[in-house]
Parts: structure tokens; C-alpha cells; sequence
């Protein structure tokens, strides 16, 4: 179990590249999907020696543009929160990544790799304290910038986000009734198998409910369209309005890696994080009795392409959500947070609890 | 000193140098984040006694609940930005009794108290122990801290209700 | 398990890294033209009407209030969660009480009306107008 801080390091850089590069690769999914489903044709000019790949060099074009713009301070607003505040917001953003598991265990000669930055038994709570901590990047923002837009906004985003986080909290309860843990790679342990010897055993078939709550909720939390009344483009711009140049890039960073985070979450609890049906250590048992025998090396590759391509799943499922619904007003975003979803996952939690007592 | 120590050197560290910024920053958003670092530098010291579940609790309601109640008190308040704190009545010769017998008596007692030393190698998840101990041992003390929540938010909302 | 807080530790830091490193590459790469216009508070080329830092609505602070009583209930709720199956019966009924009784205060509040987020009835203020002020700004720009 010895792990070298090497082997904790390659790992932070594959999560650093998982994080980052779908998150760019999701500014690029936003615009297609959006050109896509408004019959438009969408980013293609980008182009490295005339070869455009519909538009994929579109967010390395980003980058570069971010890295190179001025990005300058007004002249009312606190000089070193303003430049503090973007760095916190994305700081926070990436910290959750530590603990969500991405494959089962690496046998790299004698050491055994566990595909998790940090096995942490308490990291459910672990990522639920840092959600809470995104309102920071936020609020200290909209608070430094002085600017009337930037601080409606940021005390919009600030009470969302509050709000959504006590129903994101206790949306989580069933799932960890269900497994009796809060440690992420234990919960996905608990994910294989199968019901009836057929289903995968994934937390959504015994928390459908949950499960929908969840998303809604994080999409909230995340303040992405339809909640995204602290940052609506065509009111009030919202928090980040005085940032330019990297500050805006790192918001608008943040944005997108809590966005691959929840779908992250909601995979690990929902969808069997890495699990891929009938796959265990030794290879593929299938339920009509064939068995595939893959080795250790081959069988860590399917889970994390599986992780992997199930994370990607549901960015394209917030996309197609964030196309298709209106945004909503304020005091609607507000009224579903209290008055619906929190009772909803209370009463979820009671009739898991109930459940649960007669099943045993 | 090994690998240990040193990160225990450096929370505290951390935390004592944030407590600094909170207490002397003559913006009170400024001592706010002061007291954001702090706080979270409170939450490694936990770790550090192999009390994970009190970290992440210190996180989750210090660092992201009570902090961010402060925060919009702050911001609510209409001078809330560059007002001075300071009342004018010093009284430094009495305040340096008072700080120096405290200073004196914790330090004796940190020094007379018998301190039960824990080895590095017991350190085990808590979170199973507490839930257990809460439902059975704690009982009444753990219901009864549902009716003063209940108490603390109406009276919260009563009295922000009445501005 | 202080091992793996370690791995969060390391994490940390390399994140911090990660960020510091963005900005300082930045702030070595990009341009700079500064401008007197560049500086003023951004409003669509008006100059902002009064100050930022203002008294907000009550209800943020209300709301703060009611998410930090709830954000203690979860803090209860998590060990439980996670050993109720072992306990049985007894240990489910007892947080039904404790959910109960804060379920409670959620009625409390929301009976009360501290929920409710409708329009307050607002007149706007016509004896200003932002107008005459973008006078002001056009000299900035000609400076």
C-alpha cells in the first residue's frame, strides 16, 4: 500500500488532465451541441494549417487567448481580493477531484496502485465540505470587483448556492444509508454485481429518486442554465463582470470543472463509477456463463475508459439540458430549492430508512 | 522532528499567522478570509489528531457554513467595509495584567496536565464510532441538540424578520 | 489513515501550484495597454449610480441563517447514515424524531413566510437620471 509521492503525483496529473481537458473539451461540446440543436453550424474556424477537425482546436484557441489577454483591475475595486478571488474559486473547483475513484487497483510490479489521488474513508463528506467552499471564489469576486452587477449577482449566486447545498446534502443520505459508508472507492466496491444476475447492482435502480434529485440539485449548485439567474448573460452578467483575461478564464474554468465534477459524483454513486458490467478483477463473467479471463493491466484500462465514458455521458446530458430548458427566475431557483427538493430527499431519506428496516 | 511535526508546524503556523490578519486587518472582509484560512488551518490540526470526522465537520460548518453567515453580515451592513473597529478606550496597563495571568495559567496547565499520548500507528475512521456512540451512549444529549437547532432557528428568524 | 490525508495534502499543494503557475504565466504573457477608461467600473459606458456596497435585503441574511441550521442537522445525520442498518429499529426511530423535530423548524420558517422570495413593491427612484452623467466619461475618453 506504500505509494511513492511519484505515483501520487502521476496520478494528480492524470486527474489534473481529466478535469481540464474535458472541461476544455466541454467548451467545445457547449458550442457544437448548441449549434447542433439550433440547426446552426457552430465553432469550425479555429485551424492549424488549414486543418479545422470541426472545430476542435477551438478551446486550445481559448486557452491561448486567456493566457495573453490584459487582464486589468478597476480602478475602485480591492486590488488583492480581486486578483485572489478567481484563484480560490478554481483551487476549490479541482480539490474534490482527490478522492473520486477512477479505476480499482494498478499491480505495477510489487506496488499496488490504488486509481484514487487519496483513498479517504470519509470522502462523501469530503466532497461535500468542499462543494460548500465554491461560494468563496464567488462572493470575495463580486465583493472586490465593487461594480452594482457584479455584487447582485454575487449575493444571488451566494444565497443559490447555500440554499442548493443543504438539499445536495441530504439528496446524498440514501445512497449511504444504502451502503453504510462514506468512503467513494468502497461504495463503487459495493456497486458490482449484479441483480437477478443480470443487472448491474448501480445505485440508481435502489435510489431513483435520489438520483434525479441529486442531478437537479447539481446542476443548481453549479449555477449552470436553467440556474443560472446569477450570471443570466442578458441581465445582469453577474459576478465576474469586471474580470478580463485569466480572471475571467478561471471562473469561467471553475464553471466547467464543477461541471465534469457533478457528473463525476453522479456517476460514483449512481452509475457504478468505474464498474463495467459482468467485468470483475479477473475478466468478463457474463450471465449466460461465457468468462473472458483479461489481466490485471487490461481490466484497469475498461475501467477507466468506462469511468470515462460514463462521466461524458452526463456531460452531455447537462448540455442537452442546459439547451433545451428556459432559465428560470430567481425567486422560482429559490422556491424548488426549499420548498420542493428538500422535503422530496427528506421524505427520500425516510422511505429508503423504511425500506431498508423491512427488507431486513 | 520528522515528517509529522513538520506538517503540524506548519498548520499551526498557518493558523496562528491568519488569526494575525483576522485580529489586525482593518477590513473586516480582509479578517473574514483571515479567518477562512484559519479555521481550515484548525481542520488540518484535527486531522493531525486522528479525529477525521470532527475535520471534515470543522470544514463543512466552520469554514463553509458559520463563515459564509459572517460574510453576508459583513456585506448586509452598510459600512461594514472600512468602519473602525477600534472604541478608543485602550486600558493597555490593566489588559496586560489580565493577558499576562492567563498567559501564566495556561501555560501551567499545559504543562501539569498529564497528556494521554496516542501512537501514530492507532489512528483509525472515527465516523462509524461516533454514529454508534451517538445512538446509544449519547442519546439524550444527541436529541436534545435537535430541539436547540430548532430553538436557535426560530429565534434566528424571528428576530431578522423584525429589521 | 493519516497516510491518505497526506495524499490530500499533497494534493493541495500541487493544486495551489497548479493555479500560482497559471497566473504567473499569464501575467508574464499578456499584453498591456493601460488606459484610464480600462479602469473605470464596467457599466456599459455609463458611470455606475451610487456606491456597490450597499445594505442587501434581509432575506440573504435570513436564508444564511436557516442553511446553517440545516447544514448542523446534516453534520448529525452523517454518522448515523452509516451505521443504522447494525443498530436497528431503535436507532431509525430516534432520527425520525431528530429529523421530525427540524422538520418542524422547516415549517416554522416557511409558514412565516421567511421563504418566500415575491417582488417587494418598489418605486423607482426618477429624480435622477443616469443620463447626465455620461458626460462625464466621454472627458475620461478624451483624456
Amino acid at each position: 500500500m506504500a505509494e511513492g509521492i511519484g505515483i501520487i503525483l502521476l496520478k494528480f496529473g492524470f486527474i489534473l488532465l481529466f478535469a481540464l481537458g474535458l472541461g476544455g473539451l466541454l467548451t467545445w461540446v457547449e458550442r457544437k451541441q448548441s449549434a447542433i440543436m439550433q440547426d446552426r453550424i457552430g465553432a469550425n474556424r479555429a485551424s492549424i494549417f488549414g486543418l479545422r477537425l470541426i472545430g476542435l482546436f477551438h478551446p486550445l484557441a481559448d486557452a491561448i487567448k486567456m493566457f495573453t489577454k490584459e487582464s486589468f483591475t478597476p480602478a475602485s475595486a480591492e486590488k488583492f481580493l480581486f486578483t485572489l478571488a478567481p484563484a480560490i474559486s478554481v483551487f476549490f473547483a479541482l480539490i474534490g477531484f482527490a478522492v473520486i475513484p477512477f479505476g480499482d487497483k494498478l499491480i505495477f510490479g510489487d506496488t499496488v496502485v490504488n486509481l484514487q489521488v487519496a483513498p479517504l474513508n470519509v470522502g462523501l463528506l469530503y466532497l461535500f465540505a468542499v462543494a460548500g467552499l465554491a461560494v468563496y471564489g464567488v462572493v470575495l469576486g463580486a465583493w472586490a470587483s465593487r461594480n452594482n452587477y457584479a455584487m447582485l449577482g454575487g449575493m444571488r449566486a451566494a444565497a443559490q448556492m447555500i440554499s442548493y447545498e443543504v438539499a445536495l446534502g441530504v439528496t446524498i443520505f440514501g445512497s449511504i444509508m444504502i451502503y453504510q459508508t462514506v468512503d467513494l472507492q468502497q461504495i463503487v466496491h459495493l456497486q458490482g454485481g449484479t441483480f437477478w444476475g443480470w443487472l448491474p447492482a448501480w445505485g440508481i435502480f435502489m435510489q431513483p429518486l435520489g438520483f434525479i434529485l441529486f442531478l437537479t440539485v447539481g446542476i443548481a449548485e453549479t449555477k449552470r442554465v436553467p440556474f443560472d439567474a446569477p450570471e443570466g448573460e442578458s441581465e445582469i452578467i453577474g459576478y465576474f463582470i469586471e474580470y478580463s483575461g485569466m480572471g475571467f478564464g478561471m471562473y469561467f474554468l471553475t464553471d466547467f470543472v464543477e461541471t465534469v465534477m457533478i457528473s463525476a459524483i453522479t456517476v460514483t454513486l449512481f452509475f457504478g463509477g468505474w464498474q463495467v458490467p459482468y467485468l470483475l478483477a479477473d475478466g468478463f463473467h457474463f450471465p449466460w456463463g461465457e468468462v473472458w479471463l483479461l489481466n490485471n493491466w487490461t481490466v484497469a484500462l475498461f475501467q477507466i475508459a468506462s469511468f470515462s465514458l460514463k462521466v461524458m455521458f452526463f456531460l452531455w446530458l447537462q448540455m442537452a439540458i442546459r439547451w433545451t430548458l428556459p432559465r428560470f427566475r430567481y425567486d422560482q431557483i429559490l422556491r424548488l430549492g426549499w420548498k420542493y427538493i428538500l422535503p422530496i430527499s427528506l421524505l427520500n431519506i425516510v422511505l429508503t430508512g423504511i425500506v431498508i428496516m423491512v427488507l431486513k | 522532528m520528522n515528517f509529522y511535526d513538520i506538517v503540524f508546524y506548519l498548520f499551526a503556523a498557518l493558523t496562528i499567522a491568519s488569526a494575525g490578519v483576522l485580529v489586525f486587518s482593518r477590513n473586516v472582509v480582509y479578517s473574514a478570509v483571515g479567518l477562512l484560512f484559519a479555521l481550515s488551518g484548525v481542520a488540518g490540526l484535527y486531522v493531525l489528531l486522528a479525529a477525521d470526522f470532527v475535520a471534515i465537520v470543522q470544514i463543512l460548518i466552520y469554514v463553509g457554513g458559520i463563515l459564509v453567515l459572517l460574510l453576508f453580515g459583513v456585506m448586509l451592513s452598510q459600512k461594514g467595509m472600512r468602519v473602525d473597529i477600534g472604541t478608543g478606550a485602550k486600558q493597555l496597563g490593566p489588559a496586560m495584567i489580565v493577558v499576562a495571568g492567563v498567559l501564566v495559567v495556561l501555560f501551567r496547565m499545559i504543562m501539569k496536565t498529564p497528556w494521554a499520548l496516542q501512537s501514530v500507528s492507532e489512528f483509525e475512521p472515527t465516523t462509524n464510532k461516533i454514529g454508534v456512540l451517538m445512538m446509544t451512549d449519547y442519546l439524550i444529549p444527541f436529541e436534545i441538540a435537535s430541539v436547540l437547532l430548532l430553538g436557535a432557528l426560530v429565534g434566528a428568524a424571528f428576530i431578522a424578520r423584525k429589521d | 489513515m493519516l497516510q491518505n490525508f497526506a495524499h490530500i495534502l499533497v494534493f493541495l499543494i500541487f493544486g495551489a501550484a497548479f493555479v500560482g503557475i497559471n497566473i504567473t504565466i499569464s501575467r508574464l504573457l499578456q499584453a498591456r495597454n493601460p488606459h484610464p477608461v480600462k479602469l473605470s467600473t464596467y457599466e456599459c459606458g455609463e458611470l455606475p449610480e451610487g456606491e456597490s456596497w450597499i445594505q442587501f435585503n434581509i432575506r440573504f441574511y435570513v436564508i444564511a441563517l436557516i442553511f446553517l441550521i440545516f447544514e448542523v442537522e446534516i453534520a448529525f445525520l452523517f454518522p448515523w447514515a452509516v451505521v443504522f442498518k447494525s443498530l436497528g429499529t431503535f436507532a431509525f426511530v430516534e432520527m425520525m424524531v431528530f429529523v421530525f423535530i427540524l422538520i418542524i423548524g422547516l415549517a416554522y420558517v416557511w409558514g412565516k413566510g421567511d421563504l418566500e422570495w415575491e417582488k417587494p413593491a418598489n418605486v423607482p427612484d426618477t429624480s435622477v437620471s443616469p443620463l447626465t452623467e455620461s458626460k462625464e466619461l466621454t472627458q475620461l475618453m478624451a483624456s
